[in-house]
């Protein structure tokens, strides 16, 4: 099962220190999630034509200055790629598909987390406090974040297998609970031509959403028809470009609340994991409701 | 001249589905029963020991010792139990059993020096004053569950399921809620109880993790808590019960009992012992627990050669239902009084069935005074007999545990291990992981 | 007043002294516990006729198992406060999220915001009143006790209950299987008007209806086509 964070920076002023505001939020929930943990953060934007692409390796020792050079000769760019730890960002405006195709091709073990002009995307095993450390969360600065931590129920312990699991650019889903039929949604998606990563259900209930928005459903769409087609227990989290967004399941056996100030809104799985949040005390403090789509803008 | 008899049955329309049939056609409602599984399943008799020969030597009874103690609990309690031997008297509810037949439990368990553990019910005087190392339950339905039994007890077993109905919640029909069941359960007298399924307080690991957590601390961390699942994604379930805190995990298959519950529950869901064992052993082995978090099996274990293969692939003991009141005198023709046999065929015959075929634990009308709340039907079983049987039974299962044990060499009953086992047939050797008889093979692991 | 702090003791820490040092000290009547921080199993396994002040807001089980003693939470809480409380008052002052008083077999509790799902599930005798509304699933199971809520009551209330009873002020979004609305009786006016006096919650009685069990699901009936 697992521990959900979710932050929103309202003050523009705090922005810098999202990552010490969610430290805390994170190893809050190492008990509900000692696996794996991940985040995707949601910071300053790349320009227009351009995409930034999250990659990671599973190699302790992994030469990225090959991969920048093998790029370029590639694509005939100067794009650089910046690097931390097993995780490394490469900003590019070469178009994502032809990105894709040519990592596949030339480094296919390299997972591709995330594409997108705002969204950085990181996800491990290891405690929340091993993988905060091994990326230097706490230096992070943005607006918005989703984070999760994981405790494995049926797949395997793997960094794919973390969450956020993402379904398009720059957007991203975490997952508490168990969905109890994720494998007929994954056999009905891969007819439509939706491809999988992992046999994670979390994953099935993204692309789940990633296929309802393909087909032109909008987000609030897509999860009506969720709670008829996604049966489980589900508290869901997402992060858009420039929102927050949170749903319960009707059976609502999954915990989550919220805590809305002037300055945030936070997001997590249990009050713990709030309780050190900046004048937390003058938060407007509630437990959402099933069946009903939260919202968030910056 | 009458025609010659020829009869044919169908193997898909066999007497059993034609009688199950007519049976729904009458009445609309699911067959109810006592036991557990009845089909043919793969089990431990589809495997054999590799004992002492000429590469291997056997133990001589007596003087060389065979240790049978068993400490379970050594993970966070700050009192674990020690028990003189591995097996253990599986959760029986009072209301399911007299409370007679709990003292008798209670007897022969503290004369063995193991443990009994309560049910769907409570806890009752009579097995917290005659067993000495209690279990005591937390079930969905939280009937009778209270801190002062909480902290009279030795142990508390958090049980997610059963292996004779994962999935489902207890049951106890109208017949059997007597004045006491009722009074201990908040229950109106008669109702058809049915428990919930899952916990009021919390749903899944994460927060399961939470509600041990909630225990440990009412208790002051002395007591070792147990988490039980029936057999289902055992290897998963192994792992999050570790996740969650357990001190020790017991397993439940589906050949486990009960005294009531709805045959398509026993028959059709839960996975075989033998494959859930396996499972267990791995998700324990893949976390490095073995040996920190102790693994108890139930479910079908019957004689002493089942304890001794238990143990053999990996469990730290058992716990026994069905065995346990088949020694009292379950499917027993007879039931004892002042010393005497007196015959209860009739009564059997007139609950529709003979000794031998007997699973109408859910009427409440045990011939042998078992499973039944009837203040006249309870006095067939006399506590003292009931407890003496019960210990002989024990008894012949741990001689038989140290006799294999001696046998493959071992000092200790728990250096049984799984080299010392093969298998007779295909099915178990791929549920079990253990190489069929004569070869190298486990299919589905090496190459044939 | 004795304070105890659980920024400086641990939960553990503070539930040993208040289990195993507290009964022998017997001048002490009243004490608070300061930043809770949402901590889980707070005061829980209480066996004490103490006042315990919570300064802030609780985590999952407050009051767990509680016998006794009078817990006030100035905050909060979690999941399942006061679950199988035996006797005693556990007040919250804030909202209560889910399974609030779960199998609680006798005693008080009495919240006085909102609850969230599955208020007074499987209760065994226990009172609760509530000074809001409550979610949905709420006295599932329920088989003895009272509940008061002073708000609505979401869907599905009473699904299954046995002998409780449900006294409603505001609006009931659906009622469970077999639960029904009955008419009040002065007795029944009576027990809101002593449930709420004990919460200390203003509302006239006469704005109250009775919810509960039709009992037509106590034993199995092929005829009866009932719900399951």
């Amino acid at each position: 099962m697992c521990g959900i964070v979710g932050l929103l920076v309202k003050n523009q002023k705090m922005r810098a220190d999202i990552g010490k505001l969610m430290l805390p939020m994170l190893i809050g929930m190492t008990e509900r999630g000692p696996d794996s943990a991940g985040l995707a953060i949601f910071g300053a934007p790349v320009a227009d034509d351009e995409r930034k692409f999250c990659l990671y390796t599973p190699d302790v020792v992994f030469d990225w200055q090959k991969l920048e050079r093998d790029f370029a000769a590639h694509f005939g760019t100067k794009d650089k790629v910046e690097q931390n730890a097993n995780h490394v960002i490469l900003k590019t405006t070469v178009a994502p598909d032809s990105v894709k195709a040519w990592l596949k091709e030339a480094y296919p073990r390299l997972s591709l987390l995330c594409v997108g002009q705002l969204m950085d995307m990181y996800k491990d095993t290891g405690t929340p406090a091993q993988v905060a450390a091994r990326y230097g969360f706490q230096n992070l600065s943005g607006s918005h974040l989703v984070g999760h931590t994981r405790m494995a129920t049926e797949s395997a312990v793997t960094p794919a297998h973390a969450h956020p699991f993402t379904a398009g650019e720059d957007w991203c889903l975490v997952h508490n609970g168990s969905l109890s039929n994720p494998n007929s949604i994954r056999r009905m998606l891969e007819h439509e031509g939706i491809g999988f990563e992992t046999d994670n259900d979390t994953e099935a209930a993204c692309r789940f959403l990633e296929w309802r928005m393909r087909e032109g459903d909008d987000l609030k769409t897509a999860l009506n028809k969720g709670f008829d087609e996604l049966d489980g227990f589900f508290t869901l989290l997402m992060g858009t470009k420039d929102q927050l967004a949170l749903v319960r399941d009707p059976f609502a056996c999954k915990p989550a609340i919220v805590a809305e100030h002037d300055d945030y809104v936070a997001i997590a799985s249990e009050y713990r994991s709030l309780a050190h949040l900046p004048d937390v005390k003058n938060a407007h403090l509630y437990e959402p409701m099933p069946e009903e789509l939260y919202i968030w803008k910056v | 001249m009458t025609k010659k008899l020829v009869l044919e049955e169908s193997a898909g329309f066999d007497q059993k589905v034609i009688e199950y049939v007519h049976r729904a056609s009458a009445t609309g409602l699911y067959e109810i029963r006592g036991m557990g599984a009845k089909r043919h399943l793969p089990s431990f008799d589809d495997l054999v020991f590799l004992a002492g020969s000429a590469s291997r030597y056997p133990l001589e009874g007596y003087r060389e010792k065979c240790t049978t103690t068993t400490v379970l609990g050594t993970r966070f309690a700050k009192k674990p139990i020690e028990l003189a031997i591995p097996i253990t008297i599986a959760g029986m509810s009072f209301g399911a059993l007299s409370g007679r037949v709990k003292e008798a439990l209670g007897r022969a368990a503290t004369e063995m020096g193991t443990s009994t553990t309560t049910g769907d019910g409570g806890m009752t005087q009579e097995e917290r004053q005659s067993s000495k190392t209690l279990v005591y339950q937390c079930l969905p339905s939280r009937y009778g569950f209270n801190p002062d039994d909480l902290r009279k007890a030795d142990a508390i077993e958090l049980v997610i399921g059963q292996g004779a109905k994962p999935g489902g919640g207890g049951m106890l029909l109208g017949q059997k809620v007597t004045k006491r069941v009722a009074g201990m359960r908040t229950l109106p007298v008669g109702v058809d109880q049915r428990s919930a399924c899952r916990h009021p307080d919390w749903t899944g690991p994460d927060d399961l993790a939470i509600k041990v957590a909630e225990l440990r601390e009412i208790t002051d961390w002395e007591k070792p808590i147990y988490i039980k699942v029936g057999a289902t994604r055992t290897f998963n379930d192994v792992k999050l019960a570790v996740h969650a805190g357990a001190d020790v995990i017991v397993v439940d298959g589906m050949q486990g009992g009960t005294a009531a519950t709805q045959t398509v529950f026993i028959e059709h869901i839960g996975i075989p012992t033998l494959a859930a064992l396996r499972q267990a052993v791995d998700a324990l082995e893949d976390m490095n627990m073995r040996g920190k978090v102790q693994l108890i099996v139930s479910g079908g274990i019957r004689t002493g050669a089942d304890v001794a293969k238990a143990l053999a692939m990996g469990a730290d003991a058992v716990a026994i239902g069905q065995g346990i009141l088949l020694s009292l005198g379950c499917n027993s023709s007879s039931y004892l009084h002042n010393g005497e046999h007196i015959d209860a065929t009739a009564d059997y015959n007139a609950l529709g069935t003979q000794p031998g075929y007997c699973h109408h634990c859910h009427t409440g009308k045990c011939p042998v005074g078992v499973t039944t709340q009837d203040e006249e039907l309870e006095l067939r079983l006399e506590p003292l007999t009931g407890a003496k049987r019960v210990k002989n039974y024990l008894k012949t299962l741990n001689m038989e545990l140290t006799t294999v044990a001696r046998a493959c060499g071992k000092s200790n009953v728990h250096h049984l291990e799984r080299e010392d086992l093969v298998a007779l047939t295909i099915e178990a050797a791929a549920m079990a992981k253990i190489p069929l008889a004569g070869t190298d093979w486990i299919p589905g692991v090496s190459r044939f | 007043m004795e304070s105890l702090d659980l920024h400086k003791i641990t939960v553990r820490e503070l539930n040993q002294y208040l289990h195993k040092e507290l009964p022998s000290k017997n001048g002490v009547k009243k004490l608070e516990i300061l930043n809770p921080d949402g901590m889980h199993s707070i005061a829980a396994g209480m066996d004490l006729p103490v006042d315990i002040d919570i300064q802030g807001h609780g985590g999952y089980y407050v009051g767990g198992m509680n016998k006794h003693a009078n817990i006030t939470v100035h905050g909060n809480v979690g999941w399942g406060v006061a679950e199988n409380m035996m006797s005693g008052t556990v007040r919250v002052k804030g909202f209560a999220s889910s399974a609030a008083g779960a199998t609680g077999r006798g005693g008080t509790l009495i919240i006085e915001g909102d609850t969230s799902l599955r208020c007074g599930i499987s209760m065994k005798g226990i009172d609760i009143i509530v000074g809001g509304s409550i979610g949905n699933f709420s006295g599932f199971m329920a088989q003895a006790g009272r509940m008061v809520i002073c708000g609505d009551a979401g869907d599905g209330l009473g699904d299954s209950m046995y002998e409780a009873v449900f006294y409603v002020r505001g609006k009931i979004k659906s009622l469970g299987a077999d639960a029904q609305e009955e008419p009040m009786t002065e007795a029944d006016y009576a027990a809101v008007q002593e449930l709420l006096d004990r919460a200390g919650f203003k509302h006239d009685p006469k704005e109250f209806k009775r919810v509960a069990g039709a009992k037509k699901l106590y034993n199995w009936n092929a005829d009866a086509n009932q719900e399951y």
